[in-house]
C-alpha cells in the first residue's frame, strides 16, 4: 500500500464525479485533442511533391509542433493578405452580430454537443485575432472587444475545429447576413497550410492528382485496367459488350467522374451505370486518363491548390478536342466548377455550349462553364422518352434520396436527381423536409475529414443525417440510401451500419442501369450488385 | 401507506423532468439549453432521444415489463453517448442517477414511512438491471465501432493485394471436378 503516492483519490473520492462540466469562458479552455476526433498530419514527401512550406513530420499529438520560427507574423501577414484579396473576408469577419441563428444548424455542434462547433464560434476563432491585431476596438479594448492574441495554443485551437468543419454550408443557409462559414473554414485552413499545418487526407489525394490526375495515384494503364475489367462485367450481367473509348481524340464529349466510381464500392455500380448509359443512347464520348478525377481535394486546402488540380480538366478537353464536358455522381466537384473553374481556368472558349445530342436541349445554365451534371444529362433523355426503363427491377429497393452538401447548396440541383430516382425506381420515399434540399444534413465526413482516426467525429456528424435516415427506414422500410457524391458513398454506409444496420447506399445512376433496358440484352438475372432479381414481371422485355 | 406505484404516478413529471435535466447537464451549458429548448426531433436527436428514451423507460420502470422496448429505448440514448466526448461511466451513468432523483422526490414519503421499503428496494433492482443492459449496449455499440473501424483497414489491404496481384481468387466452383477420378 505504501507504494500509492499521498494525493491519490480514495475509492469513496473516485465515486464523487461530478458530470456537469465546470463554467468557463471559451478562451480559456486550451484545446486537447481527444483520440478519434483529429486528423493525422500531412506526411512530408506529398508536403515536398506540392511544394508545400515547411514539411516535415510531426504528430498533433506531441507538444512540439515543430513550427517555423516566424510562424506568427506568417499568419498574421497570410490574414492581411486575404483581407485585402477576399472581400467577403473582411465582411464576414466584420458583420457577425452573433444572433445565433447558425449555432444550432451544424451537424458537428448538433452531434458532438461541443458549443465550439456552433458555426459562430467557430468563426470566433479566427475573428478573435482579427479583431486584436486589425481592428482599432480590439486594440484598444482587448478582451472585452472578444479579441485575443495569436498564440500556438490559438493555432492548434484552429487545427482541430477548421478540421471539424466539413464546409457543408448548412449554417450559412440560415445566417440572415450570408456569412459563409465554409469560407472561413476554408481561409482557416490556407492559414495554417502557411506555417505547415496541413492534414494528412488532404494532401496526399492533392499531391497524387498532381501527379496523376487523381486521388489514388492511379496511372493510366491501371485507369484503363479499371474500366475494361467494369465493361467485361456489366457484359456478364446484361449481356451486352459496351465500348468505353479513353483519351479518344475528337469524340464529341469529355466525361470526368471521381476516380472512387472505378475502384471503389458501392460507386462501382454507378460506373457500370454510366457505361450502359452512353453505349444504349450511343454517345460519342470519351474518358481520359489524366482528367480521371472529378474530385478536387485542394477545396479542403487552399485557393491556389483549387486552380492547380482543376487545370486538367480544360487542358484535357482541350488536348481531345471535345465540344464540351460531362460530370459524374461527384459532390465537391460540382462547388469546383460552378464557382471558381471558370474564373480559375476559364474561359473555356474553345469549347460549345453544351447540347444534348440526343435530344437537342441547350443547357442554358452550362453555358459559361461547359460543363453539364449527369443527372441533368439523363433527365432530360427520360423526359424526352429517349430511354425505355423497366423500374419494376429496382422493386427489391425501398429508396430514399440524400442531397449531397454541395450539388444541393452548390449547385441548387435538388428536381433533377429526384426525377431520375422516381423514373427508375417504384419506390421513393423523402426524408422530412428539413433535412433535405437545402437544409440537407452532411454526411459528417466530407472537406478531408472521412479518415479512419477521426472516425468517432464522424459518426457524431453524421448523425442528424442518419436519424433521418432511421425515420424513413422504421416508416416505409427503407433499405437503400442514393447520394451523388462519391465521399457520400465512401463514409455512408460505415455511418449506415452504425445508426442504421440494413440501409445500404447507393448512387443514382446504378439505378438508372439496374432499370435500363437496353437492345440486344440477355434476360437480367441480377442488378448490378449481382444480387438475384425476381424475375417475374420481366418477361415481356427478354 | 401509499403504494409506491401510485406515489410514482403522481410525482412523474418531478422525476421526468429531473432526470432529463440532469442529463442535460453532462453536456456544456450552451448545449444543455439547445438540447432543451429545439423540440424538433430531426433538429435536435440527442435531446429528443434523451427525452423520448427516458419517457418510455419511466413507462416501463412504473408499468411495463416489455424488455425488448427498454433494451431499444436505452439503444437510442447510449449508442449516442457511446461516441460522444464521455467515459463508459459517464456515458451510462444517466441510469444511475435516477435511483438517487427517485429518492430525492420521495424524500418526505419515505422519512415518513409512507413508501414501502421492499418496494423501493425492488425499484431499484430494476434500475440496476436497466443500468447492467445499457453496459451491454454500450460495449455492443465500441465493439461495432472497432468492427467497423478493422474492417476498412482489411478491405483497403485487400483491394491493394488485389490491385497488385498479389492475390488470385479462388474461382467458385471446379468444372467437371466431380468427375475427376484421380483423387482430389
Amino acid at each position: 500500500m505504501s507504494d500509492i503516492p499521498e494525493g491519490t483519490p480514495k475509492p469513496e473520492q473516485l465515486a464523487q464525479i461530478r458530470y456537469k462540466p465546470p463554467r468557463r469562458g471559451w478562451m480559456d479552455k486550451p484545446v486537447e485533442l481527444k483520440k478519434g476526433t483529429y486528423c493525422y498530419s500531412a506526411r512530408s514527401k506529398f508536403m515536398e511533391y506540392l511544394n508545400l512550406p515547411n514539411a516535415r513530420e510531426w504528430n498533433p499529438t506531441e507538444g512540439d509542433w515543430k513550427l517555423p520560427a516566424d510562424w506568427k507574423q506568417t499568419i498574421l501577414d497570410g490574414m492581411r493578405e486575404r483581407l485585402t484579396r477576399f472581400r467577403s473576408f473582411r465582411l464576414f469577419m466584420d458583420i457577425c452580430v452573433r444572433c445565433g441563428a447558425c449555432a444550432d444548424k451544424c451537424h458537428f455542434f448538433i452531434g458532438s454537443g461541443d458549443p465550439k462547433n456552433m458555426p459562430v464560434l467557430r468563426a470566433e476563432l479566427l475573428r478573435s485575432v482579427y479583431r486584436n491585431d486589425f481592428t482599432a476596438a480590439g486594440k484598444i479594448l482587448g478582451r472585452i472587444a472578444g479579441a485575443r492574441e495569436l498564440t500556438v495554443d490559438v493555432l492548434k485551437e484552429w487545427y482541430y475545429y477548421f478540421y471539424q468543419c466539413t464546409e457543408c454550408r448548412r449554417c450559412s443557409v440560415y445566417c440572415p447576413y450570408g456569412i459563409d462559414t465554409a469560407e472561413i473554414t476554408m481561409l482557416g485552413r490556407e492559414l495554417l497550410n502557411l506555417v505547415g499545418l496541413n492534414i494528412g487526407w488532404t494532401i496526399e489525394p492533392c499531391a497524387n492528382c498532381f501527379r496523376t490526375g487523381n486521388h489514388l495515384g492511379v496511372q493510366p494503364h491501371g485507369f484503363k485496367d479499371s474500366i475494361d475489367f467494369a465493361v467485361d462485367e456489366l457484359e456478364e450481367i446484361t449481356g451486352v459488350r459496351v465500348e468505353a473509348p479513353i483519351n479518344k481524340k475528337g469524340a464529341e464529349i469529355l466525361f470526368i467522374a471521381p476516380s472512387a466510381d472505378y475502384f471503389a464500392s458501392p460507386h462501382y455500380y454507378t460506373l457500370l451505370g454510366y457505361l450502359a448509359l452512353f453505349h444504349e443512347i450511343g454517345l460519342d464520348y470519351t474518358w481520359s486518363t489524366y482528367a480521371s478525377e472529378g474530385g478536387n481535394f485542394g477545396l479542403f486546402t487552399s485557393h491556389e491548390m483549387i486552380k492547380r488540380l482543376n487545370a486538367k480538366m480544360y487542358a484535357e478537353a482541350k488536348r481531345l478536342g471535345v465540344k464540351w464536358i460531362l460530370g459524374g455522381e461527384c459532390g465537391h466537384m460540382w462547388r469546383v466548377v460552378h464557382q471558381y473553374m471558370d474564373t480559375m481556368n476559364g474561359p473555356a472558349d474553345f469549347l460549345e455550349q453544351p447540347v444534348s445530342p440526343v435530344t437537342g436541349t441547350r443547357f442554358e445554365n452550362a453555358k459559361s462553364t461547359k460543363m453539364v451534371h449527369i443527372t441533368e444529362f439523363t433527365s432530360d433523355l427520360i423526359k424526352n422518352n429517349k430511354l425505355k426503363l423497366d423500374p419494376s427491377r429496382n422493386d427489391h429497393w425501398r429508396t430514399t434520396f440524400h442531397d449531397s452538401c454541395n450539388p444541393a447548396r452548390a449547385l441548387g440541383l435538388f428536381e433533377e436527381p429526384r426525377y431520375v430516382i422516381k423514373s427508375v425506381c417504384n419506390n421513393f420515399f423523402e426524408m422530412p423536409p428539413n433535412t433535405i434540399r437545402e437544409h440537407t444534413f452532411c454526411c459528417g465526413s466530407g472537406a478531408g475529414l472521412g479518415n479512419d482516426e477521426n472516425f468517432e467525429m464522424r459518426m457524431r456528424g453524421g448523425l442528424p443525417r442518419a436519424n433521418a435516415v432511421k425515420y424513413v427506414n422504421e416508416k416505409h422500410d427503407v433499405n437503400i440510401l442514393l447520394c451523388i457524391c462519391a465521399i457520400d458513398k465512401a463514409t455512408l454506409p460505415v455511418l449506415m451500419q452504425y445508426w442504421v444496420p440494413g440501409v445500404e447506399v447507393g448512387g443514382i445512376h446504378e439505378m438508372v442501369a439496374n432499370a435500363l433496358v437496353m437492345k440486344g440484352e440477355t434476360k437480367r438475372e441480377t442488378d448490378m450488385r449481382g444480387q438475384p432479381l425476381n424475375n417475374a414481371e420481366e418477361k415481356e422485355h427478354v | 401507506m401509499m403504494k409506491l406505484h401510485d406515489l410514482l404516478l403522481q410525482k412523474r413529471p418531478a422525476i421526468l423532468e429531473k432526470w432529463f435535466q440532469a442529463a442535460l447537464e453532462t453536456y456544456p451549458a450552451d448545449t444543455s439549453r439547445f438540447l432543451r429548448r429545439e423540440k424538433d426531433r430531426f433538429a435536435n436527436p440527442v435531446g429528443h432521444a434523451i427525452s423520448y428514451g427516458m419517457e418510455g423507460l419511466l413507462d416501463q420502470l412504473f408499468d411495463g415489463n416489455d424488455s425488448a422496448k427498454v433494451s431499444s429505448l436505452l439503444d437510442d440514448i447510449v449508442r449516442i453517448r457511446a461516441v460522444q466526448d464521455f467515459s463508459p461511466s459517464q456515458a451510462i451513468g444517466f441510469i444511475f442517477t435516477l435511483k438517487r432523483i427517485i429518492r430525492d422526490v420521495l424524500q418526505s414519503e419515505i422519512r415518513s414511512g409512507n413508501a414501502s421499503a421492499e418496494e423501493l428496494f425492488a425499484l431499484e433492482a430494476r434500475i440496476d438491471s436497466m443500468a447492467l443492459a445499457s453496459f451491454d449496449i454500450y460495449m455492443g455499440c465500441r465493439e461495432t465501432i472497432y468492427e467497423l473501424k478493422a474492417t476498412q483497414v482489411k478491405n483497403a489491404t485487400l483491394k491493394l493485394l488485389e490491385r497488385t496481384n498479389l492475390l488470385t481468387e479462388m474461382p467458385e466452383h471446379e468444372p467437371d471436378s466431380n468427375d475427376d477420378s484421380d483423387g482430389k
